[in-house]
C-alpha cells in the first residue's frame, strides 16, 4: 500500500456511497492505454508495479501563463473517456496574466476521479503538480502529509524563490519532509525533447505543461489519443506547434515509464454509474445546451442578449457557435442593453435570455422589473461570483439569492431556479424556460462560478425524455365583442396571453405603467393597483414546482441539512461521511427557491434541527425563517471556494451532538 | 415659405422607377391587404399631452403618414422610453411597448434583429435618448439595425416638470438651474453623424408636410434612421423654435436641404451655403459671381464630413441657419440582415442543428 492508498482509505466511505463494486463501463482503449508514441512498447506499468486506487485527487498548479487550465481540462477529458466518475474545480486569478511567478498569479485546476460515484472535487489533493515556487507555496497548506508533489525544479531559482518569500529552497530545507517529492526538471526535459523541433526556446518551453500532462497520464493510465487529437485540432493552422506539444506530451509519458523516480503507476477502475451514454460536461456548457434544448422543445427561436462578464461569458461564446440552431446572440453595449434586447425579442415571440453575473444583475434590475410588469417570458441567468461590487470575479459564491428575490423597485416577484451540479444546469435551463413561458414571467436561473467551470460526467438524455414547453401564443381575440385584452388571464396559471406582433386583430400596447386588470390600459386606480400587485404575486406563488425530496434512509434523523445550488456536492459528501460513521442526518436540496416547493414547510417542521449551509451570510436561512417561522441555523462561508466535505461533516456532527446534549440535560 | 419647401425631399430609390415605389427597408414586412387611412392608426386611448403640445402635431403627422407605408398594422411596432413623447405608442393602433427610461433603442434592437418582418419605430425625447439612454442611441446608430428613431427634441424635461435637458442652451434657467445651466448642450445631429449613423435628418413639429417627407425618407432607408423633430413644449420651454416657425424669421433661419440641389435659403433664396478655402462651410448672399460655387447638397456622400459641417452651421443661440431635411443617407450593412445571413450560412455549412448530436458531443462512453 502506498501512502496514497492510505489516504484514500482514511476517508473511505466519505465521499462515496460504498458502492465501489465491479465496473460495468466500456470505454474506448480502457484496457491498454498504451502511449501511442511507441507502438508495441509495453503498457505503462508493464515493467513497474501497478497499484489499484479507488479515487485520487490531483491538483495542477502553476503560473497563470503556464496553461494549467488547459492541462486540467485535458486530463479531465482523458479521465472522462476512461469512464471514471469525476468532479473538477478550476481556480484562477481574475487577471489574465498576473505578474509572473507571484502568489496572486497562481492558477490551479483540481480533479477528483474515482471508480465510484463522487460528488465533489475533493477536500485535499493526493497529488500536487507545482510548476513553480509560487504554485508550491500557494497550494502546500492544502496538502495532507504523505501527498505526492511533483515540482518543476527548473523554476526553483533564487530569484523565483525570493519573489514568493522562500528564504531557502523548500526542496532541500526540510519543508517538504513528510511529502513524497518528485523533483523533475520539466523545462529542461521539454526543451531536450523539442531540440529538433525547430521551435524557438521560448515557444518550446511553453509545451512543458504537456510534458507534465504526459507524465500524469502515464501515472494514472489515462488514454492519450484524445489529447493528441485535441492538440492537432487546436493547432491545426500551426502544425509545428501541434507536433511540438504532442512530442512533449509523449516525452512526459515516456519519462514516467523509464525514470526510476516514478516507481509505480496507478489504476483507478471505471466507475459503475447508472446505465447510459455519458460525456463530461461543465456547468456553463450544460446551461448553454439546456437553453438550446428549451428553444427546440418550445419551438421558440433563442435570442441571447448579453454583455461579457466573468464567469458567464462562456455561455455567450458557446451559444454563438450554434447559429445553425437558429440561435441569435447579441453582444450588447452594456448589461442593460443585453437584457433590453432579450426582452424586445421576447415581445416578438422569441425565447429571450440574458446571461450575466452579480454586478450585471444589478444593472439589469430595472428591466427585470419591466419584464415583471409586461409579463413576458425572459430568462435571467446569473452565474454568481464573489461580491459585493466587482468582488472576486473568478471565485464562487451564492450571495445573489436575495438580489434575485428582491432586488427591484416595487413588489416585483420573480421565480428562481438553481441547479445543484454542473450537469444539472441543463435541466435547470429547461425548468426556468418552462416557468417563464408557461407563466409569462422573467425567471432567475442562479448558477455560480463553481458549477459554471466545474465539470462532471453527464448521462446524455434522450431528446424524447425532455419536457415539452407549449408557448400557447394568443391567436384570436379573447372578448366576445372581438376585442383583445392583453391582461385577461388564464384562470389557472394567472398567465396573460402572449400575442406577438404580426398577429392581426391582437394589436395592443403594453408598458411599465400600471395597467388596468384585463384591458391593460394605463390605470392609476388605487384598488386596481392593489389588485394587480397581489395578482402578480399570486401568479408566482402559484407556479407548480416539484416537491422537495428528503433523503432520510432510516426515518430516524432529527437533524435536517438543507441546501441550494452548488453546495449539493459537499453537503451530500458530508452526509455520507456522517452516515458512514453511524450518524443519522436527513438531507434535502432546493432547486426551486421561488416559489418554494409546497411541502417545504412540513419538511422543515418535521425535524428538530435544520442546518442550512450557504456560501453567503445566511440568505436562504433568512427566507426560511421569515416564511416558515422555523429556527433554521445558518452555517456560512464566503471564501470564494466551495465547502469541504470534512468541514460540513463536523457541522452536522455538532448539530447531532447538540440535540443529544439537550436530551441529557 | 419658399417655393422649394413645397417639394418633398427627393426619393433616392424612386429615381426613374416607374414601378410602384416601395420601401426597401420594409420589403420583408407583409403588405396591407386594403388601403389604410390615418383613422386606422388611432386608438381609443385619450391623448394626455398638455393642450397645445407639439406632440399632437407629430402624432397626427405620423398617423397620417403610416398608411403610405402600405404594411400591415399588426406588423408595425412602436417602442418608446420614458418622457412625454414616450406616451406615443399608446396612441398608435399598432403593437407597442412603452418601456423604461432611455432603453427603447436596446429593446427595439432585440425586436428588430429577431423579427425582420416588422416595421419598428422608436419614439424618444432629448432626455430619454441623449441623457439616460445616450449609450443605447449611439450603439444603435453604429450597428445600423433596421429601426426608425424619432427623437422629439424640445430642449427641456417636460414630464419631470421643467429641468434643463442635454440639448438645453448653456445658461438655461430652470427649476434645477436657477442660476443657469452649466453644461454645454449636445447637437443631436452631430452626435449621430459622429456615431456612424447612416441616416440623419431633422424636421419640425409644425411643418406637417416636411415632417412627413422626412418620415418617408427615413422609412425608405435601410438601417437605423435618426429623425430629430424640433418639438415645442408650450408649458416649460414655449417658443424654443419660434424663430424657425414665424413668418417673419423662418426664411432667414431655416435652410431646407434637398439632395442634389444647391443649398440656398432666405427670402427669394437670396442666401446660400459655400465651402471656404479651409473647408469650412459659411453662408453668404448669392451673387452672379459665386452662384456656381454654391454647395450642392449630397446626402449620399460617402464621407460624413460635409453632413457634419452642415449639422453645425446653425447659430446655437439664435438658431439662425438651421438646416432641416435629410443631412445624411448612405447605405451600409444592416445589422439584422447580417445577423440573419450568418444564421443562413451556418445552416448551409453545417446543416440545421440536431439536438441529439449536439448533446452527445464527440467524447462519449457507455455504461451498461
Amino acid at each position: 500500500m502506498t501512502s496514497q492508498v492510505d489516504q484514500s482509505e482514511a476517508v473511505d466511505g466519505s465521499d462515496g456511497d460504498g458502492g465501489r463494486t465491479g465496473s460495468g463501463a466500456q470505454r474506448p482503449g480502457a484496457a491498454g492505454p498504451a502511449g501511442p508514441h511507441a507502438p508495441g512498447s509495453p503498457p505503462p506499468g508493464g515493467a513497474k508495479p501497478v497499484r489499484r486506487l479507488d479515487r485520487v485527487i490531483i491538483r495542477f498548479a502553476g503560473d497563470s501563463g503556464d496553461g494549467m487550465q488547459l492541462t486540467g481540462d485535458r486530463f479531465t477529458s482523458e479521465t472522462a473517456a476512461f469512464g471514471n466518475d469525476l468532479s473538477t474545480l478550476p481556480n484562477f486569478p481574475a487577471e489574465i496574466r498576473a505578474p509572473a511567478g507571484t502568489l496572486p498569479g497562481v492558477s490551479s485546476f483540481q480533479l477528483h476521479f474515482a471508480d465510484h460515484d463522487i460528488l465533489t472535487p475533493g477536500d485535499a489533493p493526493n497529488v500536487l503538480v507545482a510548476m513553480n515556487p509560487a504554485a508550491l507555496k500557494a497550494n502546500l497548506p492544502d496538502l495532507p502529509r504523505g501527498a505526492e508533489i511533483i515540482v518543476n525544479t527548473d523554476e526553483f531559482t533564487k530569484r523565483a524563490l525570493a519573489k514568493v518569500g522562500y528564504p531557502a529552497d523548500p526542496l532541500g530545507d526540510g519543508t517538504l519532509d513528510g511529502f513524497h517529492l518528485h523533483k523533475v526538471p520539466l523545462t529542461t526535459l521539454t526543451l531536450e525533447a523539442l531540440k529538433d523541433s525547430g521551435l524557438a526556446r521560448k515557444d518550446a518551453e511553453r509545451a512543458k505543461n504537456m510534458f507534465a500532462l504526459g507524465l500524469l497520464s502515464w501515472m494514472y493510465h489515462r488514454p492519450t489519443h484524445g489529447t493528441e487529437a485535441f492538440l492537432r485540432g487546436k493547432f491545426a493552422k500551426r502544425p509545428q506547434i501541434a507536433e511540438a506539444n504532442i512530442s512533449a506530451f509523449r516525452a512526459g509519458w515516456n519519462f514516467g515509464e523509464t525514470t526510476e523516480d516514478f516507481a509505480v503507476s496507478y489504476e483507478i477502475a471505471p466507475a459503475a454509474l447508472p446505465a447510459g451514454r455519458y460525456r463530461n460536461i461543465s456547468g456553463n456548457l450544460a446551461l448553454a445546451y439546456g437553453l438550446i434544448a428549451a428553444a427546440q422543445r418550445s419551438g421558440l427561436p433563442l435570442y441571447l442578449g448579453s454583455y461579457p462578464i466573468t464567469p458567464a461569458s462562456d455561455i455567450l461564446h458557446e451559444l454563438s457557435k450554434h447559429k445553425n440552431f437558429g440561435v441569435r446572440t447579441f453582444q450588447a453595449e452594456d448589461e442593460i442593453a443585453g437584457i433590453g434586447a432579450a426582452l424586445g425579442a421576447a415581445f416578438g415571440g422569441a425565447l429571450g435570455v440574458t446571461t450575466t453575473s452579480g454586478p450585471g444583475v444589478a444593472l439589469k434590475s430595472e428591466t427585470i422589473g419591466l419584464a415583471v410588469s409586461l409579463e413576458l417570458p425572459l430568462l435571467v441567468v446569473d452565474i454568481q461570483r464573489g461580491g459585493p461590487s466587482t468582488g472576486l470575479p473568478t471565485k464562487t459564491e451564492q450571495a445573489d439569492l436575495l438580489q434575485a428575490m428582491f432586488g427591484r423597485n416595487g413588489e416585483a416577484p420573480v421565480p428562481v431556479v438553481a441547479p445543484a451540479t454542473p450537469a444539472e444546469c441543463f435541466d435547470a435551463a429547461l425548468e426556468a424556460a418552462r416557468i417563464a413561458v408557461t407563466y409569462r414571467t422573467p425567471v432567475f436561473l442562479l448558477s455560480d462560478g463553481y458549477l459554471a467551470n466545474g465539470s462532471e460526467p453527464w448521462r446524455i438524455p434522450d431528446i424524447g425524455e425532455l419536457p415539452e414547453i407549449d408557448p400557447k401564443f394568443a391567436t384570436e381575440p379573447n372578448r366576445e365583442d372581438g376585442a383583445f385584452w392583453p391582461y385577461l388571464r388564464d384562470p389557472h396559471t394567472l398567465a396573460r396571453p402572449w400575442a406577438v406582433p404580426g398577429t392581426a386583430g391582437l394589436e395592443h400596447r403594453i408598458g411599465g405603467i400600471e395597467k388596468q386588470d384585463g384591458t391593460g390600459s394605463i390605470s392609476y386606480d388605487p384598488a386596481n393597483h392593489d389588485f394587480m400587485v397581489r395578482t402578480r404575486q399570486a401568479k408566482v406563488d402559484g407556479i407548480t414546482v416539484r416537491p422537495v425530496e428528503v433523503d432520510d434512509p432510516t426515518g430516524d434523523a432529527r437533524v435536517l441539512v438543507l441546501g441550494w445550488g452548488s453546495t449539493y456536492g459537499p453537503i451530500t459528501a458530508a452526509v455520507r461521511r456522517v452516515r458512514a460513521d453511524g450518524g443519522e442526518v436527513a438531507q434535502a436540496h432546493l432547486r426551486n427557491l421561488n416559489p418554494f416547493p409546497a411541502n417545504l414547510g412540513a419538511v422543515l417542521r418535521s425535524y428538530e434541527k435544520v442546518i442550512v449551509p450557504e456560501m453567503n451570510l445566511g440568505q436562504l436561512a433568512l427566507l426560511l425563517r421569515a416564511k416558515y417561522l422555523v429556527d433554521a441555523e445558518s452555517y456560512n462561508q464566503v471564501r470564494g471556494l466551495p465547502f469541504k466535505a470534512a468541514q460540513l461533516a463536523d457541522v452536522l456532527w455538532a448539530a447531532i451532538g447538540s440535540l443529544d446534549e439537550e436530551d441529557h440535560r | 415659405m419658399s417655393e422649394r419647401s413645397e417639394r418633398p425631399v427627393e426619393r433616392r430609390m424612386s429615381d426613374g422607377d416607374s414601378e410602384e415605389r416601395g420601401f426597401p427597408s420594409l420589403r420583408l414586412v407583409p403588405k396591407a391587404e386594403a388601403p389604410q387611412s390615418a383613422r386606422d392608426f388611432k386608438t381609443d386611448q385619450e391623448v394626455r399631452w398638455c393642450p397645445g403640445c407639439g406632440d399632437y402635431a407629430i402624432l397626427a403627422a405620423v398617423q397620417g403618414f403610416m398608411p403610405e407605408l402600405g404594411v400591415r398594422r399588426e406588423n408595425t411596432v412602436f417602442v418608446s422610453g420614458i418622457g412625454c413623447s414616450s406616451r406615443f405608442p399608446y396612441y398608435m393602433n399598432t403593437y407597442g411597448v412603452h418601456s423604461i427610461h432611455g432603453r427603447a433603442p436596446a429593446i427595439a434592437t432585440g425586436l428588430a434583429s429577431s423579427r425582420r418582418d416588422l416595421s419598428v419605430w422608436v419614439v424618444t425625447g432629448d432626455g430619454d435618448a441623449l441623457s439616460i439612454g445616450g449609450n443605447h442611441l449611439i450603439h444603435a446608430l453604429r450597428r445600423n439595425v433596421n429601426l426608425k428613431i424619432l427623437l422629439f427634441n424640445n430642449r427641456i424635461y417636460g414630464l419631470t416638470k421643467g429641468q434643463y435637458s442635454p440639448t438645453s442652451e448653456l445658461g438655461k434657467i430652470t427649476k434645477s438651474t436657477p442660476m443657469g445651466s452649466l453644461d454645454a448642450p449636445f447637437n443631436p445631429l452631430s452626435l449621430a453623424i459622429g456615431a456612424e449613423a447612416s441616416f440623419v435628418a431633422r424636421t419640425i413639429d409644425s411643418d406637417r408636410q416636411h415632417l412627413q417627407s422626412v418620415l418617408r425618407a427615413a422609412a425608405e432607408h435601410e438601417g437605423t434612421a435618426l429623425v430629430e423633430i424640433y418639438q415645442n413644449c408650450n408649458i416649460f420651454n414655449d417658443g424654443a423654435f419660434e424663430v424657425l416657425k414665424e413668418a417673419g424669421t423662418r426664411d432667414e433661419a431655416l435652410i431646407r436641404l434637398e439632395h442634389g440641389q444647391p443649398i440656398r435659403f432666405g427670402a427669394q433664396a437670396a442666401n446660400g451655403v459655400f465651402r471656404g478655402p479651409d473647408g469650412e462651410l459659411f453662408t453668404a448672399p448669392v451673387t452672379a459671381d459665386n452662384e456656381a460655387r454654391l454647395l450642392v447638397h449630397d446626402a449620399h456622400a460617402a464621407s460624413p464630413a460635409t453632413a457634419f459641417a452642415l449639422s453645425r452651421i446653425a447659430d446655437a443661440d439664435t438658431l439662425h441657419h438651421t438646416p432641416i431635411g435629410v443631412l445624411r443617407d448612405v447605405r451600409r450593412p444592416v445589422y439584422d440582415e447580417l445577423m440573419e445571413s450568418q444564421l443562413t450560412a451556418a445552416v448551409e455549412q453545417r446543416g440545421p442543428g440536431d439536438l441529439a448530436t449536439l448533446l452527445a458531443g464527440s467524447d462519449t462512453w457507455t455504461v451498461d
